[in-house]
């Protein structure tokens, strides 16, 4: 699509225009599949080897450990997304294209959070088979990693931005990432134990995490522009 | 701001903490249940109420940066300046109730809310600082940053209503209750009073000798560029210069 055919795009035609150009990148290149899956994998086997499959904790911890992994494993996919525009100046590229500054926030945002899902999915398989977790409440389940990662997604992407023009970025955007996500760490382990375990404050925390995700994207959307222009 | 004023704003902030330590030391009764080491609260409650602020303060002073209508670097200024504040006095919270906390619950710390919201708030408040140290112009720093805190200063209410949901052991806020009832009184809540004035105090001295001294910073970067540039084109004309005011 030329230049002045994006531009003319409207905001919605704009924000699958850049959901698409990332998926196509990391489909083409697979690098976030080849780094950030390996990486959950491997911090399933730590945690592993870190709390003693014998002593019948896994699968009580299962929650927490699964939404740590997926933050962590997040802040690398984060990377990924920005490193991509540095790239042949592409983020250069994207600011003279005309697309609408919020467009590209919600694109981006939207593409994170479809390869956060898959990894999630990944990831759950994992635990069932390695921790011995019983899914329980799959559509609760489901519910609750769709709208944590959209928050991840969200903020993440937010800050990707914030930290893109650093040289030490990676350890920046952990710093500045990780605290802010404590809500959404907590309401959706929380969540996860009500689907796995039983519960009623389901509710709860799916409403919280429904309101860190509108909150960060919609300051996602307002921000994303004059963040940009830096480059 | 003048001389005038931050060394009215220091004197005020010294004498009051003077008072403090006296009613706090002296005065005030030891509590009936935990003795003297009750006494840390006159101490460790101004000191969160401050870190609030400061919190508050750049927060506010971000947005009235990223208004364009508002926009000055002033406000940059004092969003770092009261940042930094926000740190110290976060920071001395914590200690200050971790040593309160050993000999009253017999833990150095405790996963309760308050104290999971305000360990949150530390490290907001620290990311918030190592973004500032990232090299830029001004501008894009300030731009940055205040993003940033604004990100942090959405994300406060968000924590805190959180962990309030999942967890309480610390005790009920005794002064600003919701059925505001304070359950201090007579004279341990005149210190406390007293303890919350003179930290503010504290915190406006420090904020206007550290803005101060941000603007003796840039000052000095600005002078000492105007000045090499005027030796400079004085060696080059082949007349030697002792002085001469910046471009």
């Amino acid at each position: 699509m030329g230049g002045h055919q994006a531009q003319r795009a409207g905001f919605g035609a704009q924000v699958v225009l850049i959901a698409g150009k990332d998926l196509e990148i990391e489909w083409r290149s697979r690098v976030t599949a080849a780094r950030v899956l390996p990486f959950a994998g491997i911090l399933l086997l730590l945690f592993a080897v870190a709390l003693d499959p014998d002593r019948g904790l896994l699968p009580r911890v299962a929650p927490g450990l699964f939404w740590v992994a997926a933050m962590l494993a997040a802040l690398l996919a984060i990377g990924r997304a920005f490193a991509v525009e540095r790239e042949n100046r592409a983020g250069l590229g994207l600011l003279l294209s005309g697309i609408d500054p919020a467009a590209m926030y919600v694109g981006k945002v939207l593409a994170l959070l479809a390869q956060l899902l898959v990894l999630e999915i990944l990831l759950g398989v994992g635990m069932i088979a390695l921790y011995d977790v019983a899914p329980g409440n799959v559509a609760l389940l489901g519910a609750g990693a769709v709208l944590a990662s959209a928050g991840i997604a969200a903020a993440g992407t937010l800050y990707g931005a914030v930290v893109v023009s650093d040289r030490g970025r990676d350890s920046l955007l952990a710093i500045l990432l990780l605290p802010v996500l404590v809500p959404v760490l907590l309401g959706a382990t929380r969540l996860f134990e009500t689907a796995t375990g039983g519960g009623d404050d389901a509710a709860l925390w799916l409403g919280l995490l429904a309101v860190f995700s509108a909150l960060y994207g919609a300051l996602g959307t307002l921000t994303f522009g004059s963040l940009l222009e830096e480059a | 701001m003048t001389v005038l004023a931050r060394r009215a704003t220091w004197a005020t902030a010294l004498a009051s903490l003077g008072a403090l330590a006296v009613l706090a030391l002296l005065v005030a009764p030891p509590d009936r249940v935990q003795g003297d080491a009750q006494r840390l609260m006159y101490l460790h409650v101004p000191a969160a109420w401050v870190a609030y602020t400061a919190f508050a303060v750049t927060s506010l002073a971000s947005a009235l940066y990223l208004w364009r209508r508002t926009r000055h670097v002033r406000w940059d200024r004092i969003a770092a300046a009261s940042a930094e504040l926000g740190v110290l006095f976060t920071a001395v919270t914590i200690a200050l109730g971790s040593l309160w906390g050993r000999p009253v619950w017999g833990v150095w710390w405790a996963w309760d809310a308050r104290l999971v919201t305000t360990a949150v708030l530390l490290f907001l408040y620290v990311g918030y600082l190592a973004l500032r140290r990232v090299p830029g112009s001004r501008q894009v720093r300030a731009r940055r940053s205040a993003i940033a805190a604004l990100v942090a200063f959405v994300d406060v209410p968000v924590v805190h209503f959180s962990v309030v949901w999942w967890r309480t052991l610390h005790q009920q806020p005794t002064v600003l209750n919701p059925e505001l009832n304070p359950q201090i009184e007579g004279v341990m809540a005149t210190t406390l009073l007293v303890g919350v004035l003179a930290f503010t105090a504290l915190y406006l001295a420090l904020l206007m000798s550290r803005y101060q001294l941000a603007r003796a910073e840039e000052d000095a970067g600005t002078e000492a560029l105007s000045a090499a540039i005027a030796r400079r084109r004085g060696a080059a004309a082949g007349i030697p210069k002792l002085t001469e005011v910046g471009a």
